[in-house]
């Protein structure tokens, strides 16, 4: 290992590393804008030049590589001299508009401007000016002659993101950075070009011009939203939620942050917030005082059962399911596995495992949307050789090398699964994850057996915030999912039912429905205002097992108040035992009560487990879009202008579209069970014969039937014209 | 979208890299889309970037960097001067100005009538010989005076 000297101090580094690498083992700080420790080193800043001995001329630390005896000087003058002319370079085109940039106050160049830059200009000519663009409904790139062009945000979208969406064209004076002509920035992972990007070329739209950076309080928090858990600064003023930013942690969600959980913020402040309880009275929702609609909600909740969303917190879960039969596996379809699992089921392995893994099989997952930072960890592992193997019905764009993959039809999915045993053998650390298509599938138990039958590490991808925190709560209780459906009187949790259940149509056989939800519905006989994640205090539990507890960001707005307190005070009103907590840690403490999580979780089911179900005729594929998968999502604005967001169509291949003697972008009736819908069709021919995708989680499919099933499919008569 | 004569040659150039590194034969590509289209319009760069499995916004990066692709359709004939400063020095301005006077457009423009295209180049590598243009991208005339200048818009402008 060689040995150097940086500012007089001694360091040993690995072969191979560069002198920047030395320089942040010893802490000393090298001023840069290109170089970041998670992208590849591109040295075209200049802007961490230093003075090594013998060398000719100042070198970049970030590209430089260390060597046995190398003496390295950071702030001798020749080192101090360039790295004060790159600053006066990097400034000459940089416009003075840092009053009114959303990037001052947390800006490197104007950092750095301060310890590197002169107090005026030399620079008397013209500045250039570059255009800006549109480049979608999440990154603005409105003042890009602030570029310095650094191609970080290129690097990310190349090397992390798996696809280059921006890149820079021309060269010299006329170099600036372009998303290819027309086109956006759709990467589910795209706001993060705005955290890397160094100046404020890139800087997020919903939050531009809203506020100044240094008038934000930052609180930590977790994300509501897939089962990662990634750890959230949430930045507040005036008690309104103002943006949310990734809180590093190498372990979770690195230094990133998907779009989901960066911008979904918005639906926060959405106007319909719930402000005050409502009760349904000759049909009509009035608003009325807590006391009147809790009184009302407790005399209908009588032997009631419990819908609780999976993205509710672990206390809110834990107090749902002493109030009935509760279950939160809302969009699970098969419980043949439940008292045949040993343990909760789980990721299998910590989430930077993922990393280190050198052959996968994932079955049934449209991993980018469902899981865009866990696609990114297998990315980056297949950038490292792993082979990546897919079992699916859809076959979506993984932006990343795929050693095989298997599209069958969802009736084939758990039968398909046993001949992969031989593309798994001989690695060294293979695993096989289980997706949300996998859970949610009507066979999910078998198909469960068949993976752990392949004999290497088996894990589940889990589909929310609390999927493997659920369980902790000890939810399912009272029969489960299936005995909720058969009560009168039910009680929600944070779900919107045709949007967030398996089946949309759930609630037809309950008389009475008490909605505890954070905006407005028109779903319930009564409605509690409850807080969601940023006002309240609760803990998920991710994917792999890792509690992770969080306080409120801001106060709820008007009347709202934190689901936890709702329903130990309904509890009470029922008279149910266990409900006296006066705080949510006592809460916390009855359900964790100093339990190892760790030790409740297992992915071993009774190998034998088989799961009724037959189907026949065409086959829906249902996928929750990335954008419509929670309520807090689906009223986010920006989110939803994004192409993620386009409306549903009914995906189907070239056999198919012919067999219906429909064209592409001609209208169709899709009828499931009782309901139908009106869809455009759409091809895709990597689809399996007899299978039609057609998208859950969304108003304009509400009205079908369950994910899983067969439909039936009409070419629409012709509106009329009036 | 490129003619299958084109496309033989492509993958010519595709065939000289190993096959896991297509893009290798990004600018090769390019040259080949241009010789048949006269330029590279959005839709040929979308396309050579489909064939060599690349972002497009990558092969735009190519395309952009270097001068004697044609992101614009030029004229039938395009004549390149190089204003580096040797060439400068021995008279290349002087011969761009003729040129320019005696077309009647500036650098980057086209005449009316679509024949010639002037463009502003780079060094060529023949600052001995200046002024150097370079017609076509492909036929170099050096030592030009503005007789021969002459001689050569006359040249080219007999359409055939």
């Amino acid at each position: 290992m060689p040995k150097l000297e940086i500012d007089g101090k001694l360091v040993e580094v690995a072969q191979g590393a560069t002198v920047m690498d030395a320089a942040h083992k010893l802490g000393i700080f090298v001023p840069h804008f290109c170089y970041h420790k998670k992208l590849s080193i591109a040295a075209n800043c200049r802007m961490c030049l230093v003075e090594v001995e013998k060398a000719p001329k100042p070198m970049p630390a970030c590209a430089t590589p260390v060597a046995d005896g190398m003496k390295v000087q950071t702030q001798s003058p020749v080192a101090k001299t360039a790295q004060n002319g790159v600053m006066e370079f990097l400034l000459i085109n940089h416009p003075l508009d840092c009053p009114i940039c959303d990037q001052g106050g947390e800006c490197q160049l104007q950092d750095l401007a301060v310890g590197y830059g002169a107090s005026a200009s030399r620079y008397q000519e013209e500045k250039r000016v570059v255009l800006h663009k549109d480049v979608g409904p999440l990154v603005a790139a409105e003042e890009m002659s602030r570029c310095i062009q650094c191609t970080r945000c290129v690097r990310f979208g190349q090397e992390v993101a798996g696809v280059m969406e921006l890149g820079m064209i021309g060269r010299g004076e006329h170099a600036e950075i372009v998303a290819f002509v027309g086109k956006t920035v759709d990467s589910e992972l795209s706001g993060n070009m705005i955290d890397l990007c160094p100046v404020g070329a890139l800087t997020s739209k919903p939050f531009r011009y809203s506020a100044r950076t240094w008038e934000l309080s930052r609180r930590k928090s977790v994300s509501p939203h897939d089962g990662l858990g990634a750890n959230l600064v949430v930045q507040v003023r005036q008690g309104r939620v103002m943006r949310v930013l990734p809180l590093e942690n190498e372990a979770i969600n690195e230094c990133w942050l998907s779009d989901k959980d960066r911008f979904s913020y918005e639906g926060l402040n959405a106007p319909d917030r719930l402000t005050r309880p409502m009760l349904r009275r000759d049909g009509k929702l009035e608003e009325v005082d807590w006391e009147v609609a809790l009184q009302h909600a407790a005399a209908g909740l009588q032997d009631a059962g419990v819908l609780a969303s999976p993205h509710a917190t672990l206390e809110e879960l834990h107090l749902a399911g002493k109030l009935g039969a509760a279950d939160f596996r809302l969009r699970h379809s098969d419980f043949a596995g439940d008292g045949r699992r040993q343990g909760i089921p789980w990721l299998g392995m910590p989430i930077a495992e993922l990393g280190n893994l050198d052959r996968v099989l994932v079955v049934g997952s449209f991993l980018r949307k469902d899981h865009p930072l866990i696609a990114q960890r297998l990315r980056q592992a297949a950038k490292k050789g792993a082979q990546i193997h897919v079992l699916h019905s859809v076959d979506d764009d993984w932006l990343m090398p795929l050693a095989s993959k298997t599209i069958v039809a969802p009736s084939a999915l758990a039968q398909a699964i046993a001949a992969f045993k031989d593309r798994l053998a001989g690695a060294n650390n293979a695993a096989v994850l289980l997706g949300n298509f996998a859970q949610q599938h009507p066979q999910a138990a078998q198909i469960h057996a068949a993976a752990q039958a392949l004999g290497v590490k088996l894990g589940f991808l889990g589909e929310a915030a609390n999927s493997v925190g659920g369980y902790v709560a000890g939810l399912p209780t009272g029969g489960g999912l299936p005995a909720v459906l058969g009560k009168k009187s039910v009680l929600l949790l944070n779900v919107e039912p045709q949007l967030d259940c398996a089946d949309p149509q759930t609630l037809r056989g309950a008389s009475f429905v008490v909605n505890l939800t954070a905006w407005k519905s028109d779903v319930g006989d009564v409605l509690l205002p409850i807080a969601p994640f940023t006002e309240t205090a609760g803990t998920f539990v991710n994917t792999e097992g890792r509690a992770q507890s969080f306080q409120a960001t801001v106060a709820p707005p008007g009347e709202t108040r934190p689901a936890w307190k709702v329903l130990r005070v309904l509890g009470t009103l029922l008279g149910k035992p266990g409900f006296g907590f006066d705080t949510i840690e006592e809460v916390r403490q009855a359900c964790l009560g100093g339990r190892d999580v760790a030790a409740l979780l297992s992915n071993a089911i009774d190998p034998e487990v088989r799961s009724s179900w037959s189907i026949a005729g065409i086959q829906r594929i249902a996928e929750v879009p990335i954008y419509f998968a929670d309520p807090l999502v689906r009223r986010a604005p920006a989110l939803q202008e994004t192409r993620d967001a386009q409306p549903p169509r009914a995906w189907m291949n070239a056999r198919l579209l012919q067999k219906l003697g429909v064209a592409p972008g001609q209208p169709l009736i899709v009828r499931q069970g009782e309901g139908s819908a009106r869809l455009a069709a759409a091809l895709d021919d990597q689809l399996p014969d007899d299978c039609v995708r057609v998208a859950a989680a969304h108003a304009s499919t509400a009205g079908l039937g369950p994910m899983f099933g067969s439909v039936e499919l009409q070419k629409a008569p012709m509106e009329k014209v009036a | 979208m490129l003619a299958p004569e084109s496309l033989k040659k492509i993958d010519r150039e595709v065939a000289k890299y190993p096959p896991d590194q297509k893009q290798s034969a990004v600018m090769a590509a390019l040259i080949i889309a241009q010789d048949e289209k006269g330029w590279l319009s959005t839709e040929t760069m979308d396309y050579v970037a489909q064939y060599l499995g690349m972002a497009p916004v990558a092969v735009y990066e190519v395309a952009s960097f270097y001068n004697m692709y044609n992101l614009q359709q030029s004229g039938t004939h395009k004549l390149t001067v190089c204003t580096c400063l040797p060439c400068g020095l021995q008279g290349s301005l002087e011969a761009a100005d003729y040129l320019r006077k005696k077309l009647g457009i500036g650098f980057g423009e086209t005449t009316p009538d679509g024949w010639f295209t002037l463009k502003e180049g780079e060094c060529m590598g023949a600052c001995a010989m200046a002024p150097v243009v370079l017609v076509d991208n492909k036929r170099m005339c050096d030592y030009m005076s503005n007789d021969k200048l002459d001689a050569l818009v006359d040249e080219l402008s007999r359409k055939t």
